[in-house]
């Protein structure tokens, strides 16, 4: 357990800047989720807090020692990688134990942390099997138990949940989260999966082409995204963006609006026309097409009523619900 | 019923065809070696002597152990010995070296790499009888000729092995070796817990087939060996052909023969399952 502090972390490919400076400073047991597109730089910044890449320029300090000249295993950290990674001719038991032999823990002490992560991940009865004969799912909690039993001062994920169905992503989601509440160790969680930053962060870092566009807590993000970017990316369906000219202000500006702010009404800020409508249960979307081609997207409660396709309907929200975006995607 | 009878029966026929088709062809091979054997177990008057004979005699026992422990030239059981210890040498150093050749190709960034590697991958176009006389040069100036280094060492790089090696160590996930690096496992380590263990199949299938290149060495051995106690049972089945009018002992040789064969045999039989494992899968 201990504080993760990334000091305008940068790195480059040859001339190619992929990184170009995150700073943050993580709490102890804080669990950050690093969240973008991809090729945003997103594990490469986690491999770079790793130690399995090198770091071009900055500083990254694990419980407030400088790491960048250490290997992996001397910074006290543990992975899990997208693919598991789990040694394929070993039990699940070596396979969790293996990083504990090489430190030349006792053996007893090993049968012993094994033991308790096994239970800890209800991975008891498969402790003698190879990792071809587990499911998809119990891998996965291999992976963790491996990380779990070298007690390191902070966890590292690499997309954990990338090769799951959704249903079982959903229950690793919540049992990630549960246990690292319960270990109490700082984590740093790399995925593509909005949801799962959502859901999952104590504060999130949403990156864009190598750069931490915004740092905050998953609902403030969601309330005040900081660029256009992030406000596109974070919130499904995503932000609907106008032109200042379709409102009747500067060019320049972008005029954002959630979805769920934007009512079908007679009092109209906007005219539109209904393209498609997908009726979801709890609530339908409405998709609509601005008269400069623009599209929008509604989301309304069911029991409203549903508009007609090929019908123009007006539009309206309320002026503190607008974000307002400069020509540089900034918030203004 | 009648119906699916006739089928049954078709297809009993079919069978029995396909049987008849391949017990013939494997008597057609095996007639030569079935011939050795005979050979192997009569006297010397009674292979002479036409018609030659078709089925075993009573000479097996003293035939086997004439060649075993007198030979023409030099004992069997000494050639043998001197073999295996060729096929072993070769066959393991060749697996040795070419693990950490492809090792470092695959796993190591070095100034160089890519030449190093088709450098490798060039020696593949030259095979032994190429480079033989530089080759022997080498040796002799080495003082290398009648020993068992000069038998072995010449032949223990592998360009086909490595290669081999190589796109089998492509195949690992890179986070394979990340996990063990997090796990605090340095490069060798790495290798012999978990790429070497992982390479197990390979490894096998490779040695079945190296042991058998290096058991039927012979021209090398020819060259290099004019000590009759350093012969390979491969050359020295051509030693023992008498030259200018001596009489040919035939039973011996032919014996010799039949014993030449059975390593071989015994390497594949007995690493069979694993032979095949390697080829055609690889464990991941």
């Amino acid at each position: 357990m201990a504080t993760l502090t990334l000091n305008n972390v940068k790195k480059s490919f040859g001339k190619t800047d992929v990184i170009h400076g995150v700073s943050i400073d993580v709490q102890d047991g804080e669990f950050i989720v690093i969240v973008g597109p991809s090729g945003c730089g997103k594990s490469t910044l986690l491999r770079m807090v790793a130690g399995l890449e090198t770091i071009t320029d900055g500083e990254v300090q694990i419980g407030g020692r400088r790491v960048n000249e250490e290997e992996p295993m001397a910074r006290d950290i543990a992975m899990v990688f997208q693919n598991y990674a789990l040694y394929p001719h070993m039990s699940v038991f070596d396979n969790m134990a293996y990083g504990l032999k090489i430190a030349k823990v006792p053996r007893s002490e090993i049968e012993e942390r094994v033991a308790q992560a096994a239970k800890l991940l209800q991975l008891e009865p498969y402790l003698q099997r190879k990792p071809r004969e587990l499911s998809g799912g119990q891998r996965q909690r291999v992976a963790m138990g491996r990380a779990i039993v070298r007690k390191p001062a902070v966890f590292l994920f690499d997309e954990p949940l990338s090769n799951l169905d959704a249903k079982l992503r959903v229950q690793m989601r919540l049992e990630i989260r549960a246990l690292q509440r319960e270990l109490g160790v700082t984590a740093l969680y790399v995925t593509h999966d909005q949801v799962e930053a959502m859901t999952m962060a104590d504060r999130m870092i949403v990156m864009n082409g190598g750069i931490a566009d915004q740092i905050g807590k998953p609902l403030e993000v969601y309330a005040n995204p900081a660029t256009e970017f992030v406000a596109g990316f974070i919130g499904s369906p995503p932000t609907n963006f106008m032109t200042g000219a379709l409102l009747g202000r500067s060019a320049e500006t972008k005029i954002g609006v959630r979805p769920e702010h934007i009512t079908i009404s007679d009092a109209d800020r906007l005219k539109a026309r209904v393209t498609y409508c997908e009726a979801l249960g709890a609530e339908t979307l409405v998709h609509l097409m601005v008269a400069d081609g623009s599209k929008i997207t509604v989301r309304q409660d069911a029991s409203l009523p549903l508009p007609e396709e090929g019908t123009e309907v007006g539009l309206t929200w309320a002026d503190a619900d607008e974000m307002n975006f400069d020509a540089t995607g900034k918030r203004i | 019923m009648a119906e699916h009878t006739g089928m049954v029966e078709k297809r009993g026929a079919g069978l029995w065809l396909t049987h008849l088709g391949l017990i013939i062809g494997v008597a057609f091979i095996f007639f030569p070696i079935w011939l050795a054997f005979v050979a192997s177990t009569v006297s010397q008057p009674e292979i002479v002597r036409p018609p030659m004979p078709l089925w075993p005699g009573d000479q097996f026992f003293e035939n086997y152990s004439k060649a075993l422990t007198a030979g023409v030239n030099a004992p069997v059981a000494l050639m043998l010995g001197n073999s295996l210890f060729m096929a072993l040498g070769i066959a393991i150093g060749k697996i040795a070296i070419s693990l950490l050749s492809a090792f470092a190709i695959v796993y190591f960034k070095f100034p160089g790499k890519k030449l190093f590697f088709w450098l490798i991958f060039l020696t593949l176009m030259l095979p032994v009888e190429v480079r033989i006389v530089p080759t022997y040069e080498v040796i002799a100036n080495f003082g290398m000729l009648n020993s068992y280094q000069g038998l072995i060492l010449p032949l223990i790089a592998s360009a086909t092995a490595t290669f081999l090696f190589r796109q089998f160590f492509m195949t690992v996930p890179d986070e394979l070796a990340e996990a063990a690096r997090v796990d605090g496992a340095g490069p060798m380590r790495f290798f012999f817990d978990i790429l070497l263990p992982m390479s197990r199949t390979n490894i096998a299938a490779l040695f079945v087939i190296l042991f058998i290149y290096g058991w039927n060495q012979y021209l090398w051995p020819l060259l290099i060996t004019t000590d009759p106690d350093m012969n390979t049972i491969v050359m020295g089945i051509k030693q023992m052909f008498p030259s200018g009018d001596d009489i040919a002992d035939w039973p011996v040789i032919m014996a010799t023969s039949i014993l030449a064969m059975v390593p071989p045999v015994i390497v594949v039989v007995g690493m069979q399952k694993l032979f095949i494992r390697g080829l055609v899968e690889s464990e991941k």
